[in-house]
């Protein structure tokens, strides 16, 4: 076989289709919190899924590429939380190592540190990161933009618990080995 | 003697993911400029044969490899899939994967473009390519503007480019409707007589690639090579139907009056095949006069659409449509891709909005009920059934319409177990779907919807993609939930066989109206309707005009015959 | 859902239109990059204006984009109201002098300094608009990854952005079949229950559009292997565009503007222009 050249095709395909696909779930598919203006971003759920598949370039790039068009269509790319996500999906992605998904092995324990990771990344990507590149760039006052901050973590952290969880699962499952059936009358 | 261009000697594989070979000591030659065609049932390793051809095994599915295989003199373990990709060009089932590109011009160009062309060689060879196959005119067409049979002309041009010498088809016909896939099967033939191209093409419609002539048939069953023959002998020896495949139609009739095959010349051709006074005779005896159909007289409609018009980026796609359906019936829906006959379902389950115009269901008009109100009594079943299933067991996805609406969970189970018996699921209610088969998925779906007790199913292609064995098994469950509980169906189909033999009324979609709504059998003598729908008429037809017979009759004895003989099996 | 929201792009045969996708992209990122920096009054002014009479050179139609304009001004409104509940007091910080308008209650007053600081958000807000809008309804989408290639991005990377736009509108089309189907069987994105369930029953009918997606990636990598994608280390483009005069005036302009931005941080020692010294 060629020594392979940079990323391979599998991965450039799962960032484009990853990328339309977060794309259509970040533009039209949000979930109302309730709270005025906030939303559940149902785009980090399935990202959570892709980094765990295709690891940290594609959790990257999906993540990037896929907020930077979403601003874009509202002409307004804003550009410290375009880069926050795709730190976002790049620490995705280095779960993909630990939970060994594309064979099926999904223990309960990998589970709950999943989600005891996916937690601490969210409080550091969105309580963090991004609010503080809104300070430094924008200037804009700490007190908001922190707020604005602790409610993504909640948000992405509920929409990664909830729908990620689900999605890593299911995947799982269509991994494992199918041995062992039997027809039952 | 010429040297073979591809070569299996001994070949056995094994995929990785499986305990068992799929390929099991296959040996056969093809020769440069032949034309092959290479079938079997699904599952039976077709599609196996062509990933080992274009290099997809050992790049994307790995397993293990004995045997030789050699394209053009050399192994295929010797090259890579690039290499291989200039010799053998692979048309794929899906021309929505193939198409890659954002424009025709650029997936035309895809390969050339990866071999780092120049612009100008680029533009040339797409312009050249396309005009050779006939669709200059969407060059910058996006792929969601254009046709399924335009979209397979462009992956034959995306290959083409390369002017290798082998193009391999997987399943060209799984996608289009009757009319694109002759036109398909036309233009393959037209490549082939103009180049020096050998062409492989792997079906299990086998009467609708045999429309123009192949030099070769060879039969794969469970991995095994059982013939490897001329067309003529190989439907002379009758072996077809033994292993799940269809056998052309005309010659299934000819069997049915008692000729034997062996006498008749030209068999793999219905305009051409041999009918000599003695075997006219015979059909003609055959042939019994057709008594007057019973019509179910099940006056009331349940569902009524009046005066239903819909418009879609300013373009009419329903212009005061009017259709009546009653109870128990089993009908034909169809028409062009893109005639609106999704639209017109669409706008019967309440997907889409009618823009104007009344629908009527059980006497009530049902414009403001919601789709989930209105899932209560239309069921509709997508064509793809991985388009639907969202859960990972049988029983739960069964159940999920029943959870959804708050149904007593031992209720739920009673009528959960009741559809999966009567969808022949109950055994499997246990197990994970993605271990199911195809057609099991698919009907895993209807059973989905059938727990809700819906009085009128609509079923989109239901028997899209699948060989004639899982075909019967589909239409025969249909017919029965028909007969057993007295639903009514409606299909949304191509499959003229499918018409004719299990639905007694055809709806033909045209122009934004109902441009025929009566038996499926006068539909045939009216060509010009047929060809608006794009249907061909089957071979039935044109062997009932070839002996002068009124087709209708010899199309009815035909379908009791079928019936009789399986119900012997 | 419209199918031409991102691809929004058409033949407009104008200045603006003809030059190549390499030039907007670079101006696109350039421009934004040096605003969301600056907070140099004058300098944002202008730039609002000059990305202002680019739109009008653009022909792109009001109408076109009247429902974004409208979300946007809805959206700069709200953020300026929380800046201005979150630090009333932000302006008078930043620039050290205080000039009240009206004292109001407690840190609540009104400054001319948090005004003018909120003016200066504003600006930063709304120049984008018509540069982003103009880049992404005057780039042909198919050249858009060959313009990518162009400034050093890997050709694997620019065609995946080019996957991407190809496979948007069939995504758009798969979701609305599927959520149709899962309502018909009593599951729908509400806005009524509680929160959890809601997400739940979003993954009961986002499940088949992933699953359906994730097979597609597979015969999709198959299908461009099999046409050697891949197995170079350079591809060529069959929609790119040469580079032309306008092009590198254009750049040259950009370039200009950007040195400007710069050359204001030393006039200014800092990014803000401070009139109230």
């Amino acid at each position: 076989m060629n020594k392979k050249q940079g990323i391979s095709v599998r991965t450039v395909v799962a960032i484009g289709i990853g990328t339309a696909i977060f794309f259509v779930l970040m533009r039209y598919i949000p979930i109302p919190t309730g709270v005025p203006d906030t939303n559940i971003n149902l785009a980090y759920g399935f990202l959570a899924l892709m980094g765990a598949i295709f690891g940290p370039i594609a959790g990257g790039l999906i993540a990037f590429l896929g907020h930077m068009f979403n601003d874009l269509t509202w002409g307004e790319p804003w550009w410290t939380w375009i880069v926050a996500d795709g730190i976002y999906g790049i620490l995705f992605g280095l779960t993909r190592k630990y939970l060994n998904i594309e064979n099926g092995d999904l223990t309960k324990r990998k589970l709950v540190l999943f989600n005891v990771y996916q937690v601490l990344i969210a409080i550091l990507v969105w309580g963090i990161i991004a609010p503080t590149g809104d300070v430094l760039v924008y200037s804009e006052p700490a007190s908001k933009v922190y707020l604005q901050g602790i409610t993504s973590v909640i948000c992405n952290a509920l929409s990664v618990g909830i729908l990620g969880t689900i999605l890593l699962v299911a995947y799982a499952r269509t991994r494992s080995k199918k041995g062992g059936l039997k027809k039952e009358s | 003697m010429k040297k073979p261009i591809i070569s299996f000697q001994d070949v056995s594989f094994q995929y990785q993911s499986q305990s068992e070979p799929t390929l099991q000591h296959l040996s056969f030659d093809i020769f440069p400029g032949e034309k092959v065609l290479i079938a079997g049932a699904s599952g039976s390793g077709k599609t196996t044969i062509s990933r080992l051809m274009n290099g997809l095994i050992p790049s994307a599915y790995p397993g293990k490899l004995s045997g030789k295989i050699l394209i053009n003199g050399k192994s295929v373990t010797d090259q890579t899939i690039f290499d291989l990709s200039l010799r053998v060009g692979t048309v794929l089932q899906d021309p929505d994967t193939q198409f890659v590109g954002l424009t025709v011009a650029e997936d035309i160009a895809f390969a050339l473009e990866n071999d780092g062309a120049k612009q100008s060689v680029l533009k040339q060879k797409a312009s050249e390519w396309a005009k050779r196959l006939k669709i200059p005119a969407i060059l910058n067409n996006h792929p969601q503007e254009i046709s399924g049979g335009q979209k397979q002309r462009v992956s034959m041009a995306g290959v083409l480019v390369d002017e290798g010498k082998i193009l391999l088809f997987d399943e060209p016909l799984a996608s289009l409707d009757p009319v694109a896939g002759r036109e398909s099967i036309e233009l393959i033939d037209d490549m082939q007589k103009n180049g020096e191209t050998t062409t492989v093409i792997i079906e299990h419609r086998i009467e609708d690639v045999l429309y123009r002539p192949v030099d070769r048939l060879i039969l794969i069953d469970q991995g095994r090579l059982v013939a490897n023959e001329t067309p003529d002998k190989i439907l002379k020896s009758g072996i077809l139907a033994k292993l799940g495949l269809r056998e052309p139609l005309y010659l299934s009739a000819l069997k049915y009056a008692g000729v034997d095959l062996n006498q008749v010349s030209n068999v793999d051709s219905v305009d051409k095949v041999n009918l000599s006074a003695q075997t006219t005779q015979a059909l003609q005896q055959w042939v019994k006069p057709v008594s007057a159909r019973k019509q179910k007289n099940d006056a009331t409609p349940i569902l009524q659409a009046k005066n239903i018009s819909f418009s879609y980026d300013s373009k009419q796609v329903l212009n005061k449509l009017n259709l009546s359906l009653n109870g128990g019936e089993m009908v034909s829906l169809v028409g062009r891709n893109g005639v609106g006959k999704t639209t017109l379902s669409n706008i019967i389950t309440g997907f889409l909005r009618q823009s104007a115009g009344d629908l009527i269901l059980n006497g009530h008009k049902i414009n403001e009920a919601s789709i989930k109100e209105r899932a209560d009594h239309i069921g509709y079943v997508l064509q793809d059934p991985n388009m639907m299933i969202s859960k990972n067991v049988v029983s739960e996805e069964v159940a999920l319409g029943l959870t959804l609406r708050g149904i007593a969970p031992d209720e739920i189970e009673k009528r959960v177990n009741e559809t999966l018996k009567v969808c022949g699921l109950f055994e499997y209610r246990h197990w994970p779907i993605s271990a199911l088969s195809f057609g099991q998925k698919k009907r895993v779906t209807i059973a989905a919807i059938l727990v809700l007790n819906p009085e009128l199913l609509i079923l989109d292609e239901p028997t899209a993609g699948q060989d004639w064995q899982h075909y019967t098994e589909m239409m025969t469950f249909i017919q029965n939930l028909n007969r057993k509980i007295g639903i009514s169906v409606i299909f949304i189909t191509h499959d003229m066989h499918l018409m004719m033999e299990y639905t007694d009324r055809v709806v033909v979609l045209n122009n934004g109206v109902i441009a025929y709504d009566d038996q499926p059998m006068k539909l045939f003598a009216n060509l010009d309707l047929l060809k608006q729908a794009s249907l061909v008429e089957t071979s039935l037809f044109t062997l009932a005009q070839r002996i002068d017979v009124d087709p209708e009759a010899l199309i009815a004895s035909f379908i009791n015959q079928e019936k009789v003989v399986q119900a012997n099996e | 859902m419209n199918n031409n929201v991102l691809i929004g792009y058409k033949q407009r045969d104008n200045f603006v239109d003809r030059l190549t996708g390499t030039t907007k992209l670079i101006g696109l990122i350039a421009l934004s990059v040096i605003g969301m920096v600056s907070f140099d009054t004058r300098f944002l002014l202008v730039l609002t204006i000059c990305s202002l009479a680019l739109f009008r050179l653009s022909g792109i139609k009001f109408r076109e984009v009247s429902f974004i304009l409208s979300f946007i001004t809805a959206f700069s409104v709200l953020n300026l109201i929380a800046v201005y509940v979150f630090g009333p007091q932000y302006g008078v910080h930043l620039y050290g002098t205080e000039h009240v308008i009206w004292q109001g209650v407690g840190p609540y007053n009104l400054t001319w300094e948090q005004l003018f600081y909120e003016f200066n958000l504003f600006l930063k807000y709304i120049f984008t608009v018509p540069l982003a809008l103009v880049f992404l309804m005057t780039t042909n989408p198919s050249e858009f990854s060959s313009s990518l290639n162009r400034i050093g991005i890997s050709y694997r990377i620019s065609y995946a952005v080019s996957l991407a736009l190809r496979y948007i509108p069939d995504v758009q089309n798969d979701y609305r079949q599927i959520s149709k189907a899962q309502q018909a069987r009593g599951n729908e994105i509400s806005r009524k229950g509680k929160l959890t369930h809601r997400v739940k029953a979003a993954a009961q009918i986002l499940l088949p559009l992933i699953f359906t997606s994730l097979d597609r990636i597979e015969t999709i990598s198959q299908a461009m292997e099999l046409r050697r994608f891949g197995k170079l280390k350079k591809r060529s483009w069959y929609a790119e565009k040469p580079m032309k005069r306008n092009d590198f005036l254009a750049l040259l302009v950009i370039a200009l503007v950007v040195l400007v931005g710069i050359y204001l941080f030393r006039v200014n020692a800092g990014r803000f222009y401070d009139p109230f010294r």
